[in-house]
């Protein structure tokens, strides 16, 4: 299945990835190679086979309603590429 | 009925913060107004390899509260991720409930705010549990400074209410609203506080404008940020007329132009368009393969069931079975359970249904609201008040006389009737002593005895306030007749 | 040319299993200090030529002396105590950065360990670093990842396979007796293939999760690689069992698998795959290998019968569909907020904050796994999701009831891991499709959620390593085990280290 540019742009605008116009041509035709090799699953008669989700057949694995201790700020900031005393910092929300 | 030319079309989501000890998938604390990011783990920071483990009272209060709701229970029930960018979803997913919600469809049965004694329902499509997002703090001025993002709440456990577009008024949407709010605090499933965000409503609003035999419908406008009662009845009302206006200026109906989403602004009270994101229908539902499907036993809801206990709506008829009207076991059922209790009990008592009512709406909650203090640390137990309004109802005491007493066990909480009786001097007054009082009232005031022949009858009541202060016990209605039968008797 | 390779010697610390040091570390033979020292210098020697690791343990030889300590004390009585190993970069440890191979989490520390790492740690093995990858596991060449190409000991200008390279080559070259890995198509059986080492996949569910940064949540499984078999059995004994942090850990109570390594094979019946075996892509070393170790197990007393795994050729088509769906929701979390790699970028008529994410991911990912992210985006969008991811999950669906059917008639499944040996650094590179039809043999018991195991069947006249696959039903690790184990005691193959020069 060929896949568009203007496809290909959608997806990179959903999944927060920038492309330079050269990458939009190139990841076009790398993913239309792969959804290509992947069509082949429409070969498959899976009417009324119910859909897989998860390889066990576990269920209902709950967890008391007890506190468990976490991270001091500390903790919690150090990784943070921006931070303040109290919060992480991020560029404006809101175009300038 | 309305009397604007369209019907107004309204649907509800409601958010409720539970009321869990705990975050939905971890188990760190729900606390609200701690200090910013002191309240996280890895689990809810969406740290690399930490995964989501269910909270069970999660679980345990959405079946609650979707029972007395009269929803469905799903018997399997499962979780899914909904994708979206925002800095105060750390995982840049949401963990929600997609096609398989824990609540199917039911209803909530309301008083018609605009008719008296008529019903109201409001259909429900489901209600979902899902994780809340953190708190985003953007800089108020030029938007040029950093926005601080806090992570106390992410995480912390929310149902999703949905409503059918079912209400027709911003009247109706506010009662529904108060009845849910009443009904989940009955049920203790969350504080509701909507100052804190714990009841947080989002509205679905469009109109239906009759034109000729058709109606057109407008476009679907959904307006955000719904922080008060107040607050979603005046951005109904302004919302309603501003969608009128923008139909007559550009007739767009709801197949012209898509579902918008708009910002109340309490303080000028208008909503505001926001901004809108190409992709952000496109969720990218898929289920949650960190997590594994729950199901929901026969016994388990049967459980849940027996303990719902009794509701507001059941309690509005015991109290109206028991004599009140409408009105007042409304007022009585709004106070909250322990109110019911106390009224219940005081009548167990003997004392009468309708005296109690009265007393508890005028007297009882007078004082509590002096006193900031709620019914279970009122000083005044439900004997004592029944005791009190048995007296009265006998005549024992007249009913001035008892709210004389009320201030005194107020004041006295070691006090039973008999003291208090006793240190205000109250004692009964027998016949003779009544009449010769009224005897000297009536040689002191020839006026009205005189107006009183000529059927002017309305000078009896300063009669009895000169009774009182010669015998504050003497009951002011028997004063007042049996001065009026002297007056007629000597004429 | 491959190196040249040598026998191993009993004299040679690097000659013993995992096992035996510890047996000979709490027997006071020799101390933890030593073996660890041992290893140090090895990796200090041959680093530089196979590039295995991305950080190295500075406290290893100190926690080497506590280990020594506890063990002299009594307290410490676990059959691996005092052994080191290598943990694969995608776990979690709060000792040492976790860098999922990537530039996205170059400095990122982990602010918690990984719970089968724990397990490992409170066992009194000592970790003595953290192997390369490929970014974010996805890839089989260890050579996507931040931190460049992993080299195999055996032949330098080959890949050690992927994603965990790192922790097979560091065992080929003899640098750790012992590498912690993970799988989620493949990417501990086929790098240990490509090397000559041992390596499971146990059943999905088996080890908790729980730290193991995800790739495809529902495939994910921790696994070992190791020389010896019974390493496999004793380091599954430690991370294995229910974790209540971890939803998808099995609540099912775990085997002494060291103690059921000599249960007998006599009577099991062994499938062969039919499919596996008849494709035509395979190399034919390999199909060797399979049929020796069929001669193998019929010596030992197993029968050898024919089975068909019918939907073998859609495995890789719905891996590719389910595991980059899962990928792209699972890497949204790194998006420059909280942790992690940020780089601002021109918001022109955008927020700052929207140019500042997508800058991020951008330059924080590599190509691959960019790629799979577009991937699983487009499978999970509206108007594709039934047709590719729904579509997925059903075949998968059929995947794993061949895999049920065949285990109604056999106890184990035999075949090979890869279609070929090691294949050359870059190679692949530029023909994603190529690339993913080396997971051919792999991506099957993923989906399925069973237990694989990758056994060393010798080397090809080039020298490089082959190897066959056992597949087993879900819990049916103690079995698995025990017929390698006894294939590697018969003298199927023999522990190999290159000596890289």
């Amino acid at each position: 299945m060929p896949i568009t540019s203007s496809q290909v742009r959608k997806v990179a605008q959903l999944a927060r990835l920038e492309l330079t116009e050269d990458e939009v041509q190139l990841v076009s035709d790398q993913l239309a190679s792969i959804v290509t090799f992947v069509d082949q699953l429409g070969e498959v008669a899976t009417d009324g086979v119910e859909p897989m989700a998860h390889p066990l057949d576990i269920h209902t694995v709950v967890r008391p309603d007890t506190e468990v201790p976490g991270l001091s700020r500390e903790q919690a900031l150090s990784n943070s590429p921006n931070h303040n005393d109290e919060c992480f910092l991020v560029p404006p929300v809101m175009a300038r | 009925m309305n009397q604007t030319p369209y019907k107004l079309v309204i649907g509800l989501e409601v958010h409720v913060q539970l009321s869990t000890r705990t975050k939905l998938f971890c188990g760190c604390p729900t606390a609200f107004g701690a200090s910013p990011n002191t309240q996280t783990c890895p689990v809810c920071l969406g740290h690399p390899g930490a995964l989501p483990v269910m909270n069970e009272q999660a679980i345990a209060l959405a079946i609650r509260t979707g029972l007395a709701l009269n929803c469905e229970i799903a018997s399997v029930t499962k979780w899914d991720r909904k994708s979206y960018f925002y800095p105060d979803l750390p995982k840049g997913y949401q963990i929600s409930q997609f096609d398989q919600p824990i609540c199917g469809p039911g209803y909530l049965d309301f008083a018609d705010p605009e008719n008296e004694g008529e019903t109201l329902r409001v259909r429900l499509i489901r209600a979902h549990l899902e994780e809340d997002a953190g708190k985003s703090m953007h800089d108020e001025g030029a938007g040029k400074a950093d926005s601080q993002i806090d992570l106390n709440r992410t995480g912390t456990p929310l149902l999703e209410i949905v409503s059918e577009p079912d209400l027709n008024s911003p009247e109706a949407a506010k009662a529904y609203l108060i009845e849910l709010r009443l009904l989940l605090t009955y049920l203790g499933v969350s504080d509701c506080n909507m100052q804190e965000g714990s009841l947080r409503a989002d509205a679905n609003v469009n109109l239906h404008i009759a034109q000729g035999d058709t109606t057109v419908a407008t476009p679907i406008v959904e307006v955000k940020n719904l922080n008060s009662f107040r607050a979603v009845e005046r951005a109904l009302t302004y919302e309603s007329q501003r969608q009128y206006s923008q139909w007559q200026k550009d007739g767009r109906d709801i197949t012209q132009a898509p579902k918008q989403t708009r910002g109340w602004d309490d303080a000028a009270g208008v909503t505001v368009a926001q901004r809108e994101k190409e992709e952000s229908s496109d969720y990218r539902y898929f289920p949650d393969p960190d997590l594994v499907p729950l199901h929901i036993e026969p016994r388990q809801l049967e459980a849940a069931r027996q303990a719902l206990g009794d509701l507001p709506a059941a309690l509005r008829e015991r109290l109206r079975y028991a004599g009140l009207k409408e009105y007042d076991a409304n007022v009585i059922v709004s106070q909250g359970r322990s109110m019911v209790d106390y009224f219940e009990q005081a009548v167990a008592s003997g004392a009468p249904a309708k005296r109690v009512s009265s007393w508890i709406q005028q007297d009882v909650m007078r004082t509590l609201n002096e006193q900031e203090i709620s019914i279970e640390e009122f000083s005044i137990s439900a004997l004592q008040l029944a005791e009190l309004l048995q007296a009265i109802e006998k005549g024992d005491i007249d009913n001035s006389r008892g709210k004389d007493v009320f201030q005194y066990c107020l004041q006295h909480p070691e006090a039973d009737l008999d003291s208090a009786k006793a240190a205000l001097g109250i004692e009964a007054v027998d016949q003779g002593e009544l009449e010769a009082l009224c005897r000297e009232l009536l040689a002191e005031n020839p006026k009205i005895v005189a107006q009183v022949k000529e059927g002017n009858v309305k000078g009896l009541g300063a009669l009895i306030g000169a009774a009182r202060k010669k015998n504050p016990n003497a009951d002011p209605k028997q004063v007042r007749e049996l001065c009026h039968q002297l007056i007629l008797a000597d004429a | 040319m491959a190196a040249c390779c040598r026998k191993l010697s009993i004299m040679n610390i690097e000659e013993q299993s995992a096992v035996d040091l510890g047996r000979r570390i709490a027997s006071g033979e020799v101390s933890s200090r030593e073996v660890t020292q041992h290893y140090l210098d090895r990796i200090a020697e041959r680093e530089p030529a196979v590039a295995a690791f991305t950080n190295l343990a500075d406290d290893a030889v100190t926690t080497a002396e506590q280990a020594d300590q506890q063990i002299a004390s009594g307290q410490l009585r676990s059959p691996l105590a005092g052994v080191p190993v290598s943990i694969k970069d995608l776990l979690c440890t709060a000792s040492l950065p976790t860098t999922c191979g990537s530039r996205m989490l170059r400095e990122f520390h982990a602010p918690y360990t990984a719970t089968a790492v724990q397990k490992l740690l409170d066992a009194g093995l000592v970790v003595v670093g953290k192997t390369n990858m490929d970014e974010f596991a996805m890839g089989g060449s260890t050579e996507t990842g931040d931190g460049g190409a992993t080299h195999n000991p055996w032949d330098r200008q080959r890949t050690a396979g992927g994603s965990s390279g790192g922790a097979a080559a560091a065992l080929a070259a003899g640098m750790v007796p012992l590498s912690i890995g993970s799988d989620t198509g493949g990417s501990v059986r086929q790098p240990a293939a490509f090397c000559g080492v041992c390596g499971l996949k146990p059943t999905y569910g088996r080890i908790s999760r729980y730290g193991l940064v995800a790739f495809a949540s529902s495939l994910d499984q921790i696994g070992t690689l190791a020389h010896y078999v019974e390493d496999l059995a004793a380091s599954l004994q430690i991370m294995a069992g229910h974790d209540p942090r971890d939803s998808t850990s099995l609540p099912d109570p775990t085997t002494e698998y060291l103690a059921h390594l000599d249960q007998p094979v006599q009577g099991l019946k062994v499938g062969v795959i039919r499919e596996h075996i008849d494709n035509p892509g395979l190399d034919a070393d390999i199909r060797d290998g399979v049929i020796r170790a069929q001669q193998a197990l019929q010596e030992l007393g197993a029968e050898i019968v024919e089975v068909h795994l019918p939907h073998t050729s859609h495995a890789v088509p719905t891996y590719y569909v389910i595991a980059p769906s899962e990928a792209s929701g699972n890497l949204s979390r790194y998006d420059g907020v909280h942790y992690g790699f940020r780089q601002l970028g021109d918001s022109g008529a955008a927020a700052p904050l929207d140019a500042m994410i997508s800058r991020s991911r951008s330059q924080g990912f590599g190509p691959e796994v960019k790629r799979r992210i577009m991937l699983g985006t487009f499978a999970l969008s509206a108007g594709y999701y039934d047709a590719y991811y729904k579509k997925a999950l059903q075949v998968r669906r059929l995947i794993a009831q061949d895999y049920g059917a065949a285990f109604e008639q056999v106890d184990l499944l035999l075949g090979p891991v890869t279609p070929t040996p090691a294949f050359g650094l870059g190679e692949k590179l530029d023909d994603p499709v190529q690339m993913y039809l080396q997971d051919l043999y792999t991506v099957g018991a993923n989906l399925a959620g069973i237990p694989a195991l990758s056994l060393p069947a010798g080397f090809n006249e080039q020298g490089l390593p082959l190897a066959i696959q056992l597949q087993g039903p879900a819990l049916g690790e103690a079995r698995l085990l025990s017929v390698a184990y006894q294939l590697q005691q018969q003298h199927f193959f023999e522990p190999r280290i290159a000596e890289c020069s």
